[in-house]
């Protein structure tokens, strides 16, 4: 089963929606609670990332048998440094953003804490794309 | 598994006119065949539906004071938030004769059990022994939702039971030294703002059983002795209880009780199922204490009281200020107010048992609620669109019960009717 959301890079006020609206969707499907917060968490982050780095872009989300696999895809700056990113409190954040309680360089380091296996396909002015993988 | 509920409906008042259903947080209420029901697993007692409901058919099955009869010796415990209800010029010491005017052989105030759960509380912290945020756990309604919608978070909770029940065990010590009678001959009676507390006395969940033989409505107990209050002589000395204590009826009185310096206290039911949501996602972890209340205000906005929130609030202010001078009990006994039973988490009922089935279930939902005109008007009984589009697949409803679709059906109907009526007549030409 396959949920699709878009993501708007223009309006602050609706992010985390889709992450928001998928956990609703894990509920209701009676996924254990402790997956549900594991996807909940690593999801909000890669929104947030794709909202104030990527400018906005799509998420797809999939529910198979064995796993749940969430897309992030942005038409973005892309990231240069990708080992840099990965470190924690690593970010590029704007003083306007972190005014706005984010960019403290953890986001992408909780997404690999949280899920089994994370991939990245990014460069610079190609925009990124990241699957977050939990298995169920 | 179903629990006993404290909130229960009054058919011969409700005219089904789903105010009720907008209205409560856990969408638990739907109207069927004109009147409303509520679905018991889902309800956690909070009293929003008592307190929108015009036709006052959502009542508490609180108890009456003829209960007072069944033992020798009665203790009155109210909530510091019956303070509220008089006006500030009224002593806390005089509401307390009050309860002796009308018929109770003693009182105990339970926020003098309040300061006793703020020093365990104090000491828990201090000792690194739990797991931060630390979310308060003296809300029963607060405890029922967690437990209903949010059990991953149940870990963080204070594992300490409610004032009222740290209080009914003091009383019951103190009345047992001072009377010889056993626990049996001792009625201990909550004077309960809240539906939510009514239910944790009657089916506790920290507890095996409540030390709390019975609990008052608020309303009752005001309508006995507010006559009375004003012709108050003689009074004994029975107020006990300091700042701390009374404090707890305000939002963030708790929080104040606990020592810690970094923390939120969240009032109002929609709130705290915000907050609770933030939490889950990851996003409060540097706070060290967090008070949740379902009622606007805390306990002095509980809807079994009379008084308006907020001024109830600063009354408390008022009230608790006047009794600073009043020390603290110094012993922090964690072990004696711990929990008994742990509280579990209730594994949130899918659409099927299956994931397969489920996900069915699920794209059929998302069809059905396409259909649907996304007007969550209410009349189908159900509080949106897509909480009937989850009956219709549960079982629970069909389509016919929205009106728009129903009137699709019957002007499919009537075309069809005058098509057929149409060919007769070509054919009888
Ligand atoms: N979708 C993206 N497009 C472009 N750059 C990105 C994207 N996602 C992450 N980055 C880069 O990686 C850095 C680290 O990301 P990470 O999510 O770990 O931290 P952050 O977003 O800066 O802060 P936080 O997530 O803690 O609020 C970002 O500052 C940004 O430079
Ligand atoms: S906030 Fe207080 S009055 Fe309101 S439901 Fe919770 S315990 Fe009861
Ligand atoms: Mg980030």
């Amino acid at each position: 089963m396959i949920k699709k959301y878009d993501i708007s890079g223009e309006d602050f006020s609706l992010a985390g929606e889709a992450s928001s609206n998928f956990k609703s969707v894990l509920k209701r499907l009676g996924i254990s609670t402790e997956i549900v917060r594991r996807v909940s968490i690593a999801m909000y982050e890669a929104e947030i990332n794709t909202i104030i780095h990527g400018g906005g872009g799509e998420c797809e989300a999939e529910i198979k048998s064995n796993a749940i696999s969430v897309t992030f895809r942005d038409n973005g700056p892309g990231i240069a440094n990708l080992e840099l990113a990965m470190q924690e409190g690593y970010s590029t954040a704007s003083e306007k953003i972190r005014e706005l309680g984010f960019g403290a360089g953890m986001g992408l380091p909780n997404i690999k804490k949280y899920t089994d296996d994370m991939l990245i396909d990014t460069a610079p002015g190609k925009g990124t794309t990241l699957t977050l993988i939990i298995n169920l | 598994m179903t629990y006993f509920h404290s909130v229960t409906l009054d058919a011969r008042k409700c005219h089904g006119c789903t105010n009720c259903i907008d209205h409560c947080p856990t969408e638990a209420i739907r109207v069927r065949r004109g009147k409303a029901k509520i679905i018991k697993q889902r309800c956690i007692d909070c009293g929003e539906c008592i307190r929108v409901c015009q036709s006052h058919a959502k009542i508490v099955a609180a108890d009456d004071f003829s209960m007072l009869d069944n033992f020798k010796y009665n203790i009155a415990m109210p909530a510091p938030s019956f303070y509220s209800q008089f006006r500030c010029e009224i002593s806390v010491n005089r509401i307390l004769n009050a309860f002796i005017k009308i018929g109770f052989d003693d009182v105990f105030e339970v926020a003098r059990g309040a300061e006793y759960i703020s020093a365990a509380t104090r000491e828990l912290i201090a000792s690194g022994n739990i797991k931060k945020p630390v979310i308060s756990s003296a809300c029963p309604a607060v405890l029922r939702l967690m437990r209903e919608r949010f059990p991953g978070l149940l870990g963080n909770v204070l594992s300490l039971v409610s004032p009222m029940e740290a209080a009914a065990m003091l009383a019951r010590e103190e009345a047992r030294k001072k009377t010889g009678l056993c626990d049996e001959e001792i009625g201990v009676f909550f004077i309960s703002p809240c539906p939510a507390k009514v239910t944790s006395i009657k089916s506790p969940l920290t507890l095996e059983k409540s030390n709390v033989s019975g609990a008052i409505s608020v309303k009752d107990a005001f309508a006995k002795i507010r006559p009375i209050i004003d012709d108050i002589e003689d009074e004994l000395p029975l107020a006990v209880s300091g700042y701390e204590g009374i404090f707890w009826a305000r939002s963030g009185g708790e929080c104040k009780g606990s020592g810690v310096e970094d923390y939120i206290a969240v009032d109002g039911i929609n709130n705290v199922l915000q907050v609770l949501e933030e939490i889950e996602y990851g996003k409060v972890n540097n706070v060290e204490f967090i008070e949740l209340s379902a009622c606007t205000s805390g306990c002095s906005g509980g809807p079994l009281n009379i008084v308006n929130p907020f001024i109830a609030s600063r009354r408390i202010a008022q009230q608790s200020k006047k009794r600073s001078n009043v020390s603290e009990p110094k012993i922090a006994d964690v072990e004696r107010f711990s929990w008994k039973k742990p509280v579990e988490g209730r594994k949130h009922s899918g659409l099927d048992d299956d994931l397969e089935k489920a996900m069915q279930k699920m794209e059929l939902m998302d069809e059905l609620y396409e259909r649907l005109p996304k007007l969550d008007c209410g009349s189908c009984g159900a509080p949106s669109c897509k909480a009937l589009a989850e009956d219709i697949v549960r079982g629970f409803a069909s389509e016919n019960d929205c009106i728009f679709i129903m009137r699709e059906q019957v002007k499919k109907l009537a075309k069809e009717l005058y098509e057929l009526n149409e060919s007769f007549d070509a054919s009888a030409k």
